[in-house]
């Protein structure tokens, strides 16, 4: 059983990574489109929700020609830094990152279009800068919608199969996180290490859903 | 001339489009803009402070141009010093009573902390009989107590003059006669100019020196209102001396 360690702790590595991306480019989009209006508005929207509806498979294999070497964006990294994705860790993040991006994106915009843009004028008349606003008046407004969506994106990254198999492939202590360890086990007809894995995968999601599930509700004062 | 304002707004909505076209002068320390709802009021104010932009005109305030479309000036709300207490007061509903106070004390990235380390803040509260829900979060106060809130959280960053739209209109009736005359009272200790906008004609008999009256998106000319409570301090050179908050210490 020592073995199922190996591919939780690469999983909870990529989702984390992958939230982190998340956090910073779901909260930045999400607030872009919340509170600005410019032509294409709706076309961006709707091509940032893409990852949400279309299969990983197909998102992977957008991301293998992207990111290969002889994709335009891979041949540029190899040149310019000497990096590869493809069959990396890194490369598991991305493919992670990107499907679980939706997630956050939407629950982020929902959450800053609901913040009363009446607060954020009592703070620009208090003298208050306009980062300084969105720090201390507009984020902990939406912060509660923000962190639920992170965690279902925390969620939907751990247990991501498609893309990251496109991707970054199966490669036991390097690329092969959890749900794809339990198709190789299943596969390799290991039934016991499958079982375990798939307990391991059922708990940390139930206890995820738990937590967000606490912090969508109604906000409670100073709890933001 | 404390207030010297001309403003020019079209809005264009799917049916009705509304022009608000209107200018007044005042040298008057407490101003009531007055008319009925929709005439313009609340717009009017906002375009003071900075929160809307006119399509032309200009604001001046003693002598301070605040937004001059033709010289292109247009000072942001946080450099026109304009303290705004809204209509339902807008507190920040994720900071308590003192922290909202402090709010505009602190200018960095951070809200301030729960405890009172302010001198200025521990007045206010003082002043305002906060003290019981100093550590309350705004669902949690009465309505008066909200106002008071806004009111002191308006107060402590010292600003140039005080911008009040319809302070009363989240209030039942019995309340509403009690806040106004703690408003006269506070208007008769302060010496910042005010502007307060109202449709209720008894706020214009307590709390007015000058009423301007506006009606669809136009306004009358700036009526003085016979003396009642007037004091001296309606000159332009008494108001530079509120910077300093010496009063409070003589009056509180």
């Amino acid at each position: 059983m020592a073995d199922a360690w190996i591919p939780l702790a690469l999983t909870l590595k990529v989702a984390g990574w992958a939230t982190l991306l998340n956090l910073i480019f779901g909260v930045a989009l999400g607030y872009l489109l919340a509170r600005t209006r410019f032509p294409g508005r709706d076309l961006l929207d709707a091509i940032l929700t893409l990852p949400m509806v279309m299969p990983p498979t197909v998102l992977g294999y957008y991301l293998l020609v992207l990111l290969g070497r002889n994709g335009a964006f891979g041949a540029w990294l190899q040149s310019t830094f000497g990096i590869n994705l493809i069959f990396t860790w890194q490369g598991a993040v991305l493919a992670a990152a990107i499907v679980a991006f939706p997630l956050t994106f939407k629950s982020a915009r929902a959450a800053f279009e609901v913040v009363e843009p009446q607060y954020e004028q009592a703070a620009r008349v208090l003298r208050i800068g306009e980062m300084a606003i969105f720090f201390r008046v507009t984020l902990p407004l939406a912060w509660r919608g923000i962190l639920a969506g992170l965690l279902l994106a925390f969620a939907r990254a751990a247990g991501e199969f498609g893309a990251t198999l496109m991707v970054a492939g199966s490669i036991p202590g390097k690329t092969q996180t959890l749900s794809i360890a339990v198709y190789e086990a299943v596969q390799a007809g290991q039934d016991d290490l499958a079982n375990f894995l798939v307990l391991v995968t059922s708990l940390t999601c139930i206890v995820v859903l738990l937590v967000a599930g606490r912090l969508v509700p109604g906000r409670v004062p100073g709890q933001s | 001339m404390i207030w010297d304002v001309a403003l020019r707004k079209r809005f264009e909505g799917r049916k009705h489009s509304f022009e608000l076209d209107l200018r007044f002068q005042s040298n008057a320390r407490r101003l009531v803009l007055f008319g009925p709802s929709g005439a313009g009021k609340s717009m009017t104010l906002k375009m003071i402070a900075g929160l809307e932009t006119p399509d032309g005109g200009h604001v001046r305030m003693n002598g301070v141009d605040m937004f001059d479309r033709d010289r292109r000036v247009d000072l942001s709300p946080q450099r026109r010093g304009l303290a705004y207490v809204f209509q339902d007061y807008a507190l920040f509903p994720h900071l308590t009573v003192i922290q909202n106070i402090a709010f505009g004390l602190h200018l960095g990235l951070l809200n301030p902390g729960r405890s009172l380390r302010h001198e200025a803040v521990r007045r206010w509260i003082q002043a305002f009989h906060l003290e019981s829900v100093a550590n309350q979060y705004p669902e949690q106060l009465s309505g008066g107590q909200r106002q008071r809130t806004a009111l002191a959280r308006a107060l402590v960053a010292e600003p140039r003059a005080l911008l009040l739209d319809e302070p009363f209109a989240a209030l039942d009736r019995p309340l509403r006669k009690r806040l106004r005359d703690e408003l006269a009272r506070l208007q008769a200790q302060l010496d910042i100019p005010m502007i307060l906008i109202s449709h209720d004609e008894e706020d214009v008999a307590v709390l007015a020196d000058e009423m301007v009256r506006i009606e669809h998106g136009q306004a009358g000319q700036a009526s003085l209102l016979p003396a009642r409570a007037r004091g001296g301090r309606s000159e332009p050179e008494a108001v530079q001396s509120t910077r300093e908050f010496d009063w409070i210490n003589s009056t509180l």
